[in-house]
């Protein structure tokens, strides 16, 4: 299994602008900023789909062009925002897609597993575009993990684009708090774009802002979410406050 | 594959096999399949020489066209593609009018050959212009047909000016040939027509695999380890040729592609695995019955087969089309 993912001097222009990043295993990682400040792009680049126009990005010192596909896919899945599927596939047909890099042996038994823990276990055997944007999103999520799977747990890097966007509360408490648990694995990294600052702040290691293609800013939640930095960068008027459950910060709009 | 499936394939099979000799029976003289072990050798050579290529041509037809319709489908991700309605079809018909009509030469050994590389020309280009506008923006599928209609509209122009151009004999070759006829059959036809047909078939099987997973989206299969564009680029140029070798024997032939693989998603799901090969046998059999529907009906004159898969597909395109009501826009 691979180490670590690095980008150094990633360029992608006009979007992405000197980018130094580096992203292991064990962590999980949000990636946030203003709308058109180059997340998604950045994803992409990070993901290989991308071919940087400067600089490199590094999956154990090898860039990403020179790995085959199929040991790439092996290595990191991604999940984007809405997909359409052409024409009409039951659910575990979707998600077995994710074990094409893979021998099939096993696939039956990993699409079990993955369908359990994503709580996708209630869809089998429906349709996927007969599917709400929630559930979708999470056969998505059941079928990028199943692309990292290995024995019990994925591993490798999952990238995710707002991977919360149509989810209700209780399933977006749930991805995240699944997302943390298999990260303190140890194995895993993950790297989500999220647009709702509180769900970054209560869950992700890291912080990573972006503004018109440049990291402004990156760290903790206590370091990333302050008052002077959001107002600064996103141009809004906020306060930040305190979770009541808990230490971190949590960002309130200024009626 | 689940079991099921694969017992539909064979059981498909079977009934193809069955319709098949069924079939060289009948047309304007019938031939009783008897005649093989104990007839005059006449009728025999009738059978083996006019009857047998007739049939197989048929079912060579058929199948590449479903084919092609299937594997369009698939690449668009839009059922309603289909090499007729994309103006594919009639893009090879004018290459194959202008091979006819203006006078090329080739050396002797390709001359069996080409109309199969005019229309092979022809389809690939207007292909290749189609999936550039699909790439281009959001996919959608009434600008695809738009373009279709456009495309169809100025081939079929241009076709009219060839006619114009043409002396008698090449416009009766080019009339009949143009409201798509299976009555050029030869062995020296069916053998180049299958000669294209059954490799092409064989390397558009193996990319079932890869072709399930552009359901995913471009950017979703290339991240599963997809090489997206050699994959596109491959089966572009299988569904340009097994259009073009339909084209250039029979001319065109409409629907085929449209009606057969969306009938077996119905049955068997979109999985294409089990879409491909049932959309052979399916299309094979359904222009093997609409052949012979047409050899037999106003025997002992025959009405080109193009005209009644038009017939029967026009109003089934239609009704997809009510179907499918505000999916698209």
């Amino acid at each position: 299994m691979a180490k670590r993912l690095q980008a150094v001097n990633l360029c992608y222009s006009p979007v992405l602008r000197d980018i130094n990043l580096t992203l292991a295993p064990g962590e999980l990682v949000a990636l946030i900023g203003p709308n058109g400040a180059g997340k998604s792009t950045l994803l992409r680049a990070l993901t290989g789909y991308l071919p940087p126009d400067n600089g490199h990005c590094l999956l154990d010192d090898k860039p990403l062009s020179a790995w085959t596909p199929q040991a790439l896919s092996r290595q990191r899945a991604v999940m984007r925002q809405q997909s359409q599927l052409g024409f009409d596939w039951p659910v575990e047909d979707v998600i077995i897609m994710g074990r094409a890099p893979w021998e099939q042996g096993n696939s039956r038994n990993v699409v079990e597993q993955v369908m359990a823990v994503t709580g996708c276990a209630p869809l089998s055997g429906r349709k996927y575009n007969a599917l709400s944007g929630g559930e979708q999103q999470r056969v998505q999520l059941a079928r990028a993990l199943a692309q990292l799977w290995v024995v019990d747990a994925p591993q490798g890097w999952l990238f995710l684009d707002e991977p919360t966007s149509a989810l209700d509360l209780y399933h977006q408490q749930h991805l995240l708090r699944l997302l943390k648990t298999l990260t303190q694995t140890g194995n895993l990294h993950v790297c989500a774009v999220l647009h709702d600052l509180n769900l970054a702040a209560l869950w992700a290691d890291r912080l990573i802002l972006l503004h018109e293609g440049e990291i402004v800013a990156q760290g903790s939640a206590q370091q990333v979410l302050q008052a002077d930095t959001l107002s600064r960068w996103y141009g809004a008027d906020v306060h930040i406050g305190q979770h009541p459950g808990s230490q971190t910060p949590q960002v309130f709009l200024a009626p | 594959m689940m079991p099921w499936v694969a017992r539909s394939l064979w059981s498909l099979l079977a009934l193809l096999t069955l319709l098949t000799l069924c079939a060289t029976t009948f047309g304007a003289l019938k031939l009783p399949l008897d005649i093989l072990w104990h007839g005059d050798s006449t009728l025999r050579q009738i059978w083996f020489t006019i009857r047998l290529p007739r049939v197989l041509l048929a079912l060579t037809i058929g199948g590449s066209l479903a084919l092609a319709g299937c594997v369009m489908q698939g690449l668009f991700r839009n059922p309603l593609a289909d090499p007729g309605l994309l103006g594919i079809s009639s893009g090879a018909a004018l290459a194959v009018a202008m091979w006819v009509v203006l006078p090329f030469s080739l050396p002797l050994v390709l001359m069996l050959y080409a109309p199969m590389l005019a229309a092979f020309l022809g389809s690939l280009a207007v292909t290749m212009v189609i999936f550039v506008l699909s790439q281009r923006n959001d996919n959608s599928l009434s600008r695809l047909l738009l373009v279709g209609i456009a495309i169809n509209a100025l081939c079929g122009a241009a076709v009219g000016v060839l006619s114009w151009l043409s002396n008698d004999a090449q416009l009766r070759q080019l009339s009949l040939w143009g409201m798509g006829s299976l009555g050029q059959a030869q062995w020296s036809t069916l053998l180049a027509t299958a000669s294209l047909m059954l490799p092409t078939v064989f390397i558009i099987w193996r990319l079932a695999k890869p072709l399930n997973l552009l359901q995913l989206g471009d950017e979703e299969a290339h991240y599963l380890g997809v090489n997206v564009r050699q994959i596109q680029r491959r089966l572009l140029l299988c569904s340009a040729l097994l259009v073009a070798a339909a084209v250039a024997v029979s001319g065109v032939i409409g629907f085929i592609g449209l009606v057969v693989p969306h009938l077996l998603r119905m049955w068997l799901g979109a999985d294409h695995r089990a879409v491909i090969p049932g959309s052979v046998l399916v299309g094979a059999i359904l222009l093997l019955v609409a052949d012979t529907v047409a050899r037999t009906l106003v025997a002992p004159a025959e009405m080109p087969v193009g005209l009644l898969t038009s017939l029967l597909g026009a109003p089934w395109f239609l009704w997809m089309i009510f179907r499918r009501g505000g999916q698209h826009g």
